[in-house]
C-alpha cells in the first residue's frame, strides 16, 4: 500500500512543483477562451431555455480543461520518465501493475480536477451557474478524469518519443475535445455530424457534467453515464493487461 | 537456505541476438561476486532479467529464494539494482529522492538511514540539491543510495565507478566492503579489472550470452595467468639455447618468460650466469586478472 501512496503523491508532487505550465497556464487557456467566445456570441446564441451563452460555455470549458489536463499528467510523466530512463525507479521497486495504475489515474484526476475547479472558481462570479444536481458533476469530473488517465497511461506507454506523444494529442485527445460540444449544443449540428458525435465518447462526459449545473443536457444523464463508465471499465481493463505484460515496459 | 541468487537455464533472445544463451548460476549469501565479459556479453541483460525488467524467454530466475517472475514483490525487496546508466529525475532533490524510493518499497521514517547512506557516500551537502545541479560522479552515488534505502540483502551494481574519479571510487568501495562485510551479498559489473580482482571471491566470465569462465578470483589468476621474469640482456649478450624457448615475449632487449612457479626464477637465472650473459634490467610481474580476462576470451 505505501508503494502505491508514494507512487501517487510523487505524481501529484511532480505537477504541482511546476505548476505555473501544469495548472496556472491551462486555468489562462481556458478563461481566455471563455472572454473570446463569450463576447462573440453571447448576443447571437441561446442553446438552453433560461441559460446564457456564456453561463453554458463555463461547465464545458472547465471540463475540457480537466480533461486535456488529466491526460497530459499521466503521458507526459511517463514519457518523460521513458525517455530520460528514470522509469526505472518505478519498475524495480515491488509495485504490482494495479498500484502502478491507479497511482497514475489518480495523480491526473488530481490535476484534472485541480485546474476544472480553478476554472470553476475563476468564472463562476460572471456567469449564473445553478448546480442542479452535483452528484452528477462529481461522478462525471471523476470518471472524466479516470479516462482520460488511462489514455494518458497507455499513449505514455506506447510512444517512444515525444513527437508521437504529440501526435496522439493533437490528432486524437484535441479534436475529440473541441469537437464534443464544449462550445455548441449538438442539435445546433446537421443530422449527419449530429450522429458523427454520438461516436465522441468525450460528448457524454461534457454533456453529463453540464448536466449537473443546468438540469438539462443533449441527452439523458443515464445514457452519458453509461458510456462513460462503459469506457472507463473497457480503458481500466486494456491498460491493466498492457502493464501486466510489461508492453513496452519490460522488455 | 538456498543461494541468494539462483540462476536456471535463462535464455533470451532480441531479434537476431542471443542476448542469454543458458545461463545457470549460483551466489552463495554474503558473496563478492564479479560479473565480467566485453560489452554485448549479456551482463546488463542477465542483471536486468534478475531485477524483473527484462523477461526470459526460458529458465528461471530467484533471489534469496523468491521467484523473480510468480514471487516478484518479494524478490524485488530483497533486491537492490544500481543501474548503469546514469538516470535521474529531475523534480526532485537528493533528500526527496531517497524518501520516494524508500516509500516505493513501503518504508515511511528512512530518515536515519537515508542520512547514513548519505554521509558514507559523501553526500551529505548535497542532501537538498535538485537532482540537475549535480556532477556525474555525485549523480552516480545518488543511484547507489536509492539501491540502498530498503537494505536490500543482496546488491547489484552494474558498472558503478564509470565516471567516477578515484577518490569516491575509493570511498564507494569501502562503504561497498562494510556492506558485504555486514552480511549483503554483492553482484559486480566492471570493466575496471583491477576493481574486480581485489573485491571479488569468485568471478563468472560471460561471452556472447555464455559463461566461460566460472572460478574463485584465486583459482582463475591460478590457471591463466602466472608470474612473469621481464629480462633485460646487456648488449651483445646472447641468450642460451634452452632458454629460447621458454620466451613468451621479446620486444627488443627485454625478453618475457611465464613461469608456472617463483622458483623457476632462480632456473633461468642459474643458466644466464653459467652462460655469462650479463642482466641490465629484471622485473616480476604478479599475475593479473587482465592477463586471465583476455586468455579467457581468447580461447572460447
Amino acid at each position: 500500500m505505501d508503494g502505491f501512496l508514494t507512487l501517487l503523491y510523487k505524481e501529484v508532487l511532480r505537477f504541482w512543483k511546476v505548476s505555473f505550465q501544469t495548472v496556472a497556464a491551462p486555468i489562462l487557456t481556458a478563461l481566455l477562451f471563455l472572454l473570446i467566445f463569450s463576447h462573440v456570441l453571447e448576443k447571437h446564441v441561446r442553446v438552453y431555455e433560461n441559460v446564457s451563452y456564456t453561463s453554458f460555455l463555463v461547465p464545458g470549458l472547465g471540463m475540457m480543461s480537466l480533461l486535456q489536463n488529466a491526460f497530459a499528467n499521466s503521458s507526459s510523466s511517463l514519457i518523460q520518465s521513458k525517455v530520460t530512463g528514470n522509469i526505472i525507479f518505478m519498475l524495480l521497486p515491488p509495485i504490482s501493475y494495479a498500484q502502478f495504475f491507479a497511482a497514475f489515474v489518480l495523480a491526473a484526476i488530481a490535476r484534472g480536477i485541480v485546474v476544472g475547479l480553478g476554472v470553476l472558481l475563476a468564472t463562476v462570479w460572471l456567469v449564473d451557474l445553478s448546480w442542479q444536481a452535483p452528484l452528477w458533476i462529481l461522478v462525471f469530473a471523476l470518471l472524466g478524469g479516470a479516462i482520460m488517465g488511462a489514455l494518458g497511461v497507455i499513449a505514455g506507454i506506447w510512444a517512444d518519443k515525444f513527437d508521437q506523444l504529440a501526435a496522439f494529442q493533437n490528432f486524437i485527445i484535441m479534436p475529440l475535445t473541441f469537437l464534443s460540444g464544449v462550445f455548441y449544443s449538438i442539435h445546433s449540428l446537421p443530422p449527419f455530424w449530429q450522429q458523427v458525435s454520438h461516436f465522441n465518447p468525450i460528448f457524454y462526459m461534457i454533456d453529463g457534467f453540464r448536466y449537473g449545473f443546468f438540469g438539462v443536457s443533449d441527452v439523458s444523464p443515464l445514457t452519458s453515464l453509461a458510456v462513460v463508465a462503459g469506457c472507463f471499465v473497457a480503458l481500466t481493463a486494456f491498460t491493466l493487461w498492457l502493464l501486466r505484460i510489461g508492453y513496452k515496459l519490460r522488455a | 537456505m538456498g543461494p541468494a541468487i539462483r540462476i536456471e537455464g535463462v535464455t533470451k533472445r532480441f531479434g537476431s541476438v542471443q542476448a542469454l544463451d543458458g545461463i545457470d548460476l549460483d551466489v552463495s549469501e554474503g558473496e563478492f561476486f564479479g560479473l565480467l565479459g566485453p560489452n554485448g556479453a549479456g551482463k546488463t541483460t542477465l542483471i536486468s532479467a534478475l531485477a524483473g525488467l527484462v523477461r526470459p524467454d526460458a529458465g528461471r530466475l530467484a533471489v534469496m529464494g523468491h521467484d523473480v517472475v510468480s514471487d516478484y514483490r518479494a524478490a524485488r525487496r530483497q533486491l537492490g539494482v544500481v543501474p548503469q546508466e546514469l538516470v535521474f529525475d529531475p523534480f526532485f532533490t537528493v533528500r526527496e529522492t531517497l524518501r520516494i524510493q524508500s516509500g516505493y518499497f513501503g518504508i515511511r521514517d528512512n530518515g536515519a538511514w537515508i542520512d547514513e547512506i548519505l554521509a558514507n557516500l559523501d553526500l551529505t551537502a548535497k542532501a537538498d540539491t535538485n537532482m540537475r545541479q549535480l556532477s556525474g560522479g555525485m549523480k552516480r552515488r545518488v543511484l547507489v543510495a536509492q539501491a540502498l534505502v530498503h537494505r536490500p540483502p543482496v546488491i547489484v551494481l552494474d558498472e558503478p565507478t564509470a565516471g567516477v574519479d578515484v577518490e569516491l571510487r575509493q570511498g564507494l568501495w569501502a562503504f561497498i566492503r562494510r556492506l558485504n562485510r555486514d552480511g549483503h551479498t554483492i553482484v559486480l559489473t566492471t570493466h575496471y579489472l583491477e576493481e574486480a580482482e581485489s573485491l571479488c571471491g569468485r568471478i563468472a566470465m560471460l561471452k556472447q550470452g555464455r559463461i566461460v569462465a566460472l572460478d574463485t578470483t584465486a583459482n582463475l589468476l591460478r590457471r591463466f595467468s602466472g608470474h612473469t621474469l621481464r629480462l633485460r640482456l646487456a648488449d651483445g649478450a646472447a641468450l642460451p639455447e634452452p632458454l629460447k624457448a621458454r620466451v613468451v615475449g621479446d620486444s627488443g632487449n627485454a625478453l618475457a618468460f611465464s613461469l608456472e612457479r617463483c622458483e623457476e626464477i632462480e632456473d633461468i637465472l642459474h643458466a644466464l650466469r653459467g652462460s655469462g650473459c650479463r642482466i641490465d634490467d629484471i622485473e616480476v610481474g604478479k599475475p593479473d586478472l587482465e592477463e586471465v580476462f583476455v586468455r579467457v576470451m581468447n580461447r572460447t
